[in-house]
């Protein structure tokens, strides 16, 4: 999975969220090892002290873990990274939501048209 | 956190123009400064001031607390905007010269450099493209493990492929301790990789914030910023 950085928000947010991606699809398995800060930085042409700051903040939300030797890997706490998977689908789903009731639709149609499109989505 | 380059009250006018027009600045350690402002607006001033190649008017200069001089360029790296090296000298040569002259500089550090882009040092510097003599003194740059590196326009005449490779030898080549500052008018290519960024206008500071500031406060990029601070 390529990164990818959009130009109107800050870096650090985004390289986050998409470690947070990267965790959540398996790429980074529960309890593997972390490239270091530099060549995480070098792979995302990004400042090593926007890299930090962004690992930084996933250590204090538990899911990077920081050994004091030996660099830092995923958490093995695969509850953990549940319910933070969960918790981003979630957020997904409520910005779906709003951008369709801005559309105008109530939340019975909108749940009647995705549960049409997956019925089409199986044939 | 400590202070490497400290201006205060700085001025340089030539003549009746104030090309630096009183400038009060610190930049720490361990940052990737980009100095940013039109044609015209005196980064290249500063840094030559900084460099000891102009004196100031009127106010300090300051590098790891001491006045440019000998001692101060012993552990700064700088890229001017125009290039010094003599046509005439083979690539390796002017790798020996520098570690003649700089105790900090690693020759295995610009071979393998030089390897990465392909580029024979036994070439002469008149033989290469032009996109390749600004690779090869951005490579002798970098080889020195200085404490600031003042790289003037490093990105100006090459590529967009060689841009990125640019851009990830500043990254990989510097020290957690060592500060770099950019000056440069091409913003889009380079904020990702910026710290802190220094917006100067007719000779004096107009904005110093880091990236995700800005991002954050205005929800735009440093580039889109600067084009509207920067308005003609």
């Amino acid at each position: 999975m390529p990164w990818d950085l959009k130009s109107d928000r800050p870096i650090y947010t985004q390289l986050i969220e998409q470690i947070e991606l990267r965790i959540f699809s398996g790429q980074y398995p529960p309890g593997a090892k972390l490239p270091s800060v530099r060549d995480l930085a070098q792979d995302a042409s990004v400042n090593p002290n926007t890299m930090q700051r962004a690992l930084a903040k996933l250590e204090e939300d538990g899911l990077v873990i920081t050994h004091r030797t030996s660099g830092r890997t995923i958490t093995e706490d695969i509850e953990m990274i549940k319910q933070a998977k969960n918790h981003l689908a979630e957020q997904q789903i409520a910005e779906f939501l709003e951008k369709m009731q801005l559309m105008g639709f109530e939340k019975r149609e909108t749940l009647t048209l995705i549960t049409k499109m997956l019925e089409e989505m199986k044939k | 956190m400590s202070v490497i380059l400290e201006c205060s009250n700085l001025i340089k006018s030539f003549g009746s123009n104030h090309a630096v027009a009183g400038i009060d600045l610190k930049i720490q350690r361990g940052r990737i400064v980009g100095l940013l402002g039109p044609n015209g607006s005196g980064k290249t001033t500063i840094i030559k001031l900084a460099n000891d190649l102009l004196t100031p008017t009127a106010g300090d200069i300051l590098i790891n607390g001491k006045k440019p001089g000998v001692e101060t360029k012993k552990i700064v790296s700088y890229l001017p905007e125009k290039t010094y090296l003599n046509n005439w000298m083979k690539v390796y040569q002017i790798i020996e010269f520098f570690a003649d002259f700089y105790e900090d500089f690693k020759p295995e550090k610009a071979y393998d450099m030089l390897k990465r882009l392909s580029i024979d040092p036994k070439e002469r510097l008149k033989n290469l493209s032009k996109g390749n003599k600004e690779k090869v003194q951005l490579i002798l740059v970098m080889s020195r493990e200085a404490q600031l590196y003042l790289l003037d326009e490093p990105i100006g005449g090459v590529d967009p492929a060689a841009r990125d490779y640019i851009l990830e030898t500043i990254i990989s080549n510097y020290s957690e301790n060592a500060t770099v500052i950019i000056s440069t008018h091409l913003i889009s290519d380079i904020e990702k990789i910026l710290d802190d960024v220094i917006f100067i206008k007719d000779g004096q500071i107009a904005l110093t914030s880091s990236v995700d500031n800005i991002r954050d406060e205005k929800g735009k990029s440093v580039d889109a910023l600067f084009r509207e601070v920067f308005k003609c």
